[in-house]
């Protein structure tokens, strides 16, 4: 394994703000994001995790604050090739046309592509990059027909082939929620999946609601509550109860994993009360 | 069928020598052929005589060759915009072409503003659409200057019902005789084709069908949704310019040549997209190819059912295409449904 210089982040945020109306949706945040380094945002609804991503890709125009990408003030870099090195995997993708299963896939090579379409390395990447989230013999099938899951699979698939490269340029991934609609089998190939580019080098950005995921997958984990981090570190620094429960107002236990070095967070009901009824 | 667009280019060629000889004064193919052939110093096949090469050229062939033009700018423009808008419903008359156009004619006519002579109304109706499409984009700029698809949707239903109104008032305000001419102008017809209305209305025709398809791939990114595509680093907010000026052009010079004709732009992309999928690089030139062919031969329909007398070729695209339309849809359905 290469071990990958950490010293120059991929992604540098520094004080990100962003309002509307007046309320601050994201406030004051600092951000880095490694080579080869996993990190993942958690927070109650509205906390403003998907705000903080789209300010990050550059979807929202940050009221204070700026971003840097590959050492670049963003914004600078060309759209295109920006596109080759930097790819996002929306929560929800609105495709309401029937395209070929490797059709959506190839979307994911058009950065790639001078005019006259995709090339068979193209072709070849995507198939790849298909059987890698687990679904080999699908290129024919029709997408609407795929279940929501398996959609969510293509997509995946269509963001793996966008920053596929030759050789090693720093690269960066985002992921919004990308586990909400897989099943359990799925959400841990998904963030295998995510490791593994980790292992190439790439920087992973994901918005995570299950706090276990990012337990055992994050290197870091950025806690987020109004728009504020309220913690930012390991997953064994910052998945404690007292963090937690400033972030969540809910009742967790945090024990030790039995078998992975890390926490495991369990919930026994809603709050004391029901705790107390089974006592 | 393993390649479209040899079918397609067939389909296109066989029905312009056919469109092109039937008539009161019938030209048989080869003769079609030997007159084509004559023009550039190929000895005939068959005889033909001097009235028939006449009427295939003064006549025929400007008409046929407009119908062509006219309908691929309808069908590629239908298929930009259900992609743009990221729904099979759009159609160009969503972007206000047709009533913008509509309520200019029908000014013209009943105000007797007629500056141009005979091109007035095609000049009036090319206006009007411009001035129709390039207000619903505006209105539906934001704060941050991009362009909201949805409101241009929602500004366009609100263009569509005002310039209604408008010609719903001149409607009223006209005499019998005025009335028919906004009638007969809203049904649609190529019977106004020369050469010198082909030579006009061409270069925005030929601007519309033969750039479009160079938004093919961008396009495709934007069934992702607008976000993915800039992901993607497609250039969203211009190509969204791009595609509805091409629209304005193509449409709006349609519109002033032949009227208003519906149902090309809405059915035409859909079939293709059942035969070859939704990919925009192959559905755009497809639908310009396919487009042309039907206009081609509702055309010659509109003008040989009812001869000597002329039917508004609006009236044969809606007749014949609804029907074929709904077919297919259905058909399309059920299969999916087993």
């Amino acid at each position: 394994m290469i071990r990958h210089e950490r010293a120059t982040p991929l992604l540098t945020a520094e004080g990100l703000t962003y309002r509307v109306a007046g309320k601050a949706l994201v406030s004051g945040v600092d951000l880095q994001i490694g080579a080869g380094e996993f990190v993942a945002v958690i927070g109650r609804n509205g906390a403003g995790k998907s705000t903080l991503l789209n300010l990050v890709v550059g979807e929202l125009p940050a009221a204070e604050g700026r971003v840097t990408l590959f050492g670049q003030s963003s914004g600078r870099l060309a759209p295109r090739d920006l596109a080759r090195r930097r790819a996002v995997l929306a929560q929800h993708t609105p495709l309401e046309f029937d395209y070929r299963v490797l059709e959506v896939v190839l979307l994911g090579r058009i950065p790639h592509q001078r005019h006259g379409g995709e090339t068979p390395g193209d072709t070849e990447i995507a198939r790849e990059c298909l059987a890698r989230v687990d679904l080999r013999g699908f290129e024919e099938r029709r997408y609407l027909t795929l279940s929501g899951g398996e959609q969510q699979r293509v997509h995946l698939a269509r963001v793996l082939a966008q920053i596929k490269t030759v050789g090693e340029a720093p690269r960066l991934l985002f992921l919004d929620e990308p586990t909400s609609s897989l099943d359990i089998a799925h959400q841990h190939h998904l963030l295998d999946v995510a490791k593994a580019l980790n292992e190439e080098g790439v920087g992973v950005f994901a918005v995570l609601h299950d706090l276990n995921l990012a337990a055992q997958y994050a290197d870091r984990v950025l806690v987020l509550a109004e728009g504020r981090v309220v913690a930012s570190g390991p997953p064994a620094e910052v998945l404690t109860e007292a963090i937690l429960w400033e972030a969540f107002r809910f009742p967790v236990l945090v024990m030790r994993h039995p078998e992975v070095d890390c926490p495991l967070i369990v919930t026994t009901g809603v709050g004391s009360r029901a705790r107390g009824s089974r006592e | 069928m393993k390649n479209p667009f040899l079918v397609l280019v067939s389909a296109l060629l066989v029905c312009l020598v056919l469109c092109v000889g039937i008539g009161a004064m019938p030209i048989r193919p080869l003769q079609v052929l030997s007159i084509f052939g004559a023009k550039v110093g190929l000895p005939p096949l068959v005889p033909f005589d001097a009235q028939q090469q006449a009427v295939l050229e003064a006549i025929r062939l400007p008409r046929v060759l407009l119908g062509v033009l006219v309908g691929a700018a309808l069908a590629v423009s239908g298929a930009a915009l259900q992609g743009l808008f990221r729904n099979p419903l759009a159609d160009p008359g969503l972007l206000g072409v047709s009533s913008g156009a509509s309520v200019a004619v029908a000014a013209g006519i009943v105000l007797h503003i007629q500056p141009f002579g005979i091109y007035s109304l095609p000049v009036a109706a090319f206006a009007g659409s411009t001035i129709a499409i390039v207000a619903i984009y505006a209105l539906a700029q934001q704060r941050d200057r991009r362009t909201n698809v949805a409101t241009m949707l929602l500004a366009g239903i609100a263009i569509n019902a005002l310039c209604g109104s408008g010609t719903g008032l001149f409607t009223f305000l006209s005499t019998d005789e005025q009335l028919r001419t906004i009638t007969f102008w809203q049904l649609g017809s190529l019977g106004g084709a020369t050469w010198s209305a082909v030579a006009t209305a061409a270069p925005f025709l030929l601007l519309c069908v033969v750039g479009m398809p160079f938004l093919g791939t961008a396009l495709n990114a934007l069934l992702l949704g607008e976000g993915n595509a800039r992901f993607l680093g497609v250039p969203v907010e211009a190509v969204k310019g791009i595609a509805v000026a091409l629209v304005a052009l193509g449409v709006g010079a349609g519109v002033a040549v032949a009227g208003m004709i519906g149902f090309v732009g809405l059915v035409v992309p859909h079939l293709i997209r059942l035969w070859v999928g939704p990919n925009h690089r192959t559905l755009l030139p497809a639908s310009a190819l396919l487009g042309g062919t039907l206009l081609m031969l509702a055309d010659l329909l509109a003008r040989t059912i009812v001869a000597p007398a002329e039917l508004p070729i609006g009236i044969v695209t809606a007749l014949l295409g609804a029907p074929f339309f709904l077919h297919q849809i259905l058909k399309a359905r059920r299969s999916v449904a087993l």
